[in-house]
């Protein structure tokens, strides 16, 4: 048994679990990937950045064929955190139009994904809807 | 400026099923009928650009010319995503406006019936233990569960963003741009599909990626097309008949996305093609308002939508309300994809790109049998790969 592992290196984990960006310091563009250098300016100096964990719904698709080993169907989404576009699924709601619409508000949230043979939990995220919406 | 670059043969395939045929059997098919339409022979060939994406290491261009003629001169086999066959011409065109050669040959070619259309894949760790790799840091494969990166997905996210960003849109919008591209491919008889399918039909079928049924989404078929090109002063020597029958490359344009925030995780189809159609309708000397019909890349339902804003078909946000006044359909005031469409004409990718100028220039040629539009004399081909290159070629009908 080891401590949880974040399905990707942007997502921090703890008790208040956020994304973190890599930032150009140049020119503020920001970035999930690790970067050789800036796509807007070439700069090659960056730091990290923390994603507001509240956004909206700027697009969304519910994909009805998903690829093996994710269930279907299943909606995936690009959620505007306060000016940084963020790719996830949104969860916790009925996969389907009438619960998922074009500028719901939405807020970060973790779940576990699975254990490898050591014990270890991966965990994953995705944006929930803010209740009262 | 060097001078006009001409349209001199030009041939696709029936799209569709040809389980007998190999890429490169349905490739020197339309290469041959290519230069027979043109009336000229591969001895006169001063290049050859060719691709084929599910084959991009196998020197399609070789292959073919192993079948066509060996004749010693430089073939440049190229990849550029569902970009690949307008990027064959354009690197042909480069030859011709560069002075090396006077002809040259361009072909697209695609084997993708029964291709599935799943991504990656995400699910277990790859080794025994969850161990980040990659350059996020991933424990596990992230199609899936961090958004898409599937096709139809992406390119619905595309068209759901224009509905959030100018309103107007619904299920029942984009499904009826299906029902239009079916229905004109009634008329093409090398359309992969030629039935129309009613609106009840298209929303009922398999929803693949909502707002895209499976009849909303390109049909993965097989085809080949392919271009001779021709300098100006050379076609000048060539006989009345030919000279009729060429149509002139006014524009030739190829771009890729430029930097913006939010490219970075859902691919910006919108201003390259933005950026495209503008430097294209400079080139051309024309505007949007002269353009008798246009193929544009409908991978998706989806998709067709933003491109006529894309294209400057209509005001900035204004696709909804284009499309809903009847503009594309083939009796309407900008006919858009009467071929069907990669929706129902089919989309083997890498010839997609020669098939959409081979649609338009036979409209042009006034060689479009049932589905002409009459007198037209000016038309546009689009298209888009991810990520990301876009290719719009202006084409006029000839004066001679
Ligand atoms: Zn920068």
């Amino acid at each position: 048994m080891g401590t949880p592992v974040p399905m990707v290196d942007y997502l921090e984990l703890g008790d208040e679990p956020r994304l973190v960006a890599n930032e150009c310091t140049n020119c503020g563009a920001r970035f999930f990937d690790h970067r050789v250098a800036c796509a807007s300016c070439g700069g090659q100096e960056f730091t990290k950045a923390p994603v507001p964990t509240d956004g909206e719904v700027r697009a969304f698709t519910i994909v009805g064929w998903a690829p093996p080993g994710v269930p279907a169907p299943y909606v995936a989404a690009i959620v505007d955190c306060g000016g940084t576009s963020v790719k996830g699924n949104v969860v916790n709601t009925p996969p389907d139009p009438d619960h998922v619409t074009l500028g719901m508000k939405v807020r970060l949230t973790t779940f576990p994904i699975g254990t490898d043979s050591t014990g270890t939990e991966a965990i994953g995220f995705g944006f929930e809807p803010i209740e009262g919406n | 400026m060097a001078d006009d670059v001409w349209i001199l043969g030009i041939n696709m395939t029936k799209f569709g099923k040809h389980p007998d045929k190999e890429a490169v059997d349905l490739a020197s098919e339309a290469a041959i009928a290519a230069l027979a339409d043109g009336g000229v022979s591969m001895k006169e060939m001063g290049v050859v650009a060719a691709g084929s994406l599910m084959n991009a290491s196998a020197g399609i261009g070789q292959q073919v010319q192993k079948q066509i003629g060996q004749t010693g001169i430089p073939v440049y086999n190229v990849a550029n995503a569902c970009a690949t066959g307008a990027t064959a011409l354009r690197t042909v065109m480069m030859a011709i406006k560069a002075g090396e050669v006077d002809m040259g040959l361009a072909v697209g070619v695609e084997k993708l019936s029964g291709a599935g259309m799943l991504g990656a894949g995400a699910g277990k760790p790859a080794s025994d233990e969850w161990t980040p790799s990659g350059r996020y840091g991933a424990v596990t494969g992230l199609d899936g569960r961090v958004g898409t990166d599937m096709m139809p997905g992406v390119f619905a996210q595309v068209g759901m963003e224009y509905g959030h960003r100018y309103g107007g849109t619904s299920f029942e919008l984009f499904a009826r741009i299906a029902e239009k591209n079916h229905s004109h491919s009634t008329l093409n008889p090398l359309a992969a599909y030629t039935k129309a399918m009613s609106l009840e039909q298209i929303m009922g079928d398999p929803m693949i990626a909502y707002p895209n049924t499976r009849s909303m989404c390109s049909a993965n078929c097989d085809g080949a097309a392919a271009a001779v090109l021709v300098s100006d002063a050379k076609l000048k020597t060539l006989s009345l008949e030919q000279r009729k029958r060429a149509v002139k490359i006014s524009a030739s344009v190829l771009t890729t996305d430029p930097w913006e925030e939010a490219c970075q995780v859902l691919p910006n189809v919108n201003t390259l093609t933005r950026n495209a159609a503008t430097t294209a309708y400079e080139q051309a000397g024309v505007g949007p308002e002269d353009l008798d019909l246009v193929e544009l890349h409908d991978c998706f339902a989806t998709a067709e939508l933003v491109h006529y804003d894309n294209l400057m078909l209509c005001p900035e946000g204004g696709a909804v309300d284009f499309f809903q006044s009847g503009a594309t359909w083939r009796d309407g005031s900008t006919p858009v994809n009467v071929s069907g469409g990669l929706e129902s004409k089919g989309h083997p990718i890498a010839a997609t790109g020669i098939a959409n100028v081979w649609e338009v220039a036979h409209h042009l040629r006034g060689e479009a049998g049932d589905r002409q539009i009459e007198g037209a004399k000016v038309g546009l081909a689009h298209v888009i790969g991810l990520g990301s290159a876009c290719g719009v070629h202006i084409l006029e009908k000839s004066a001679a």
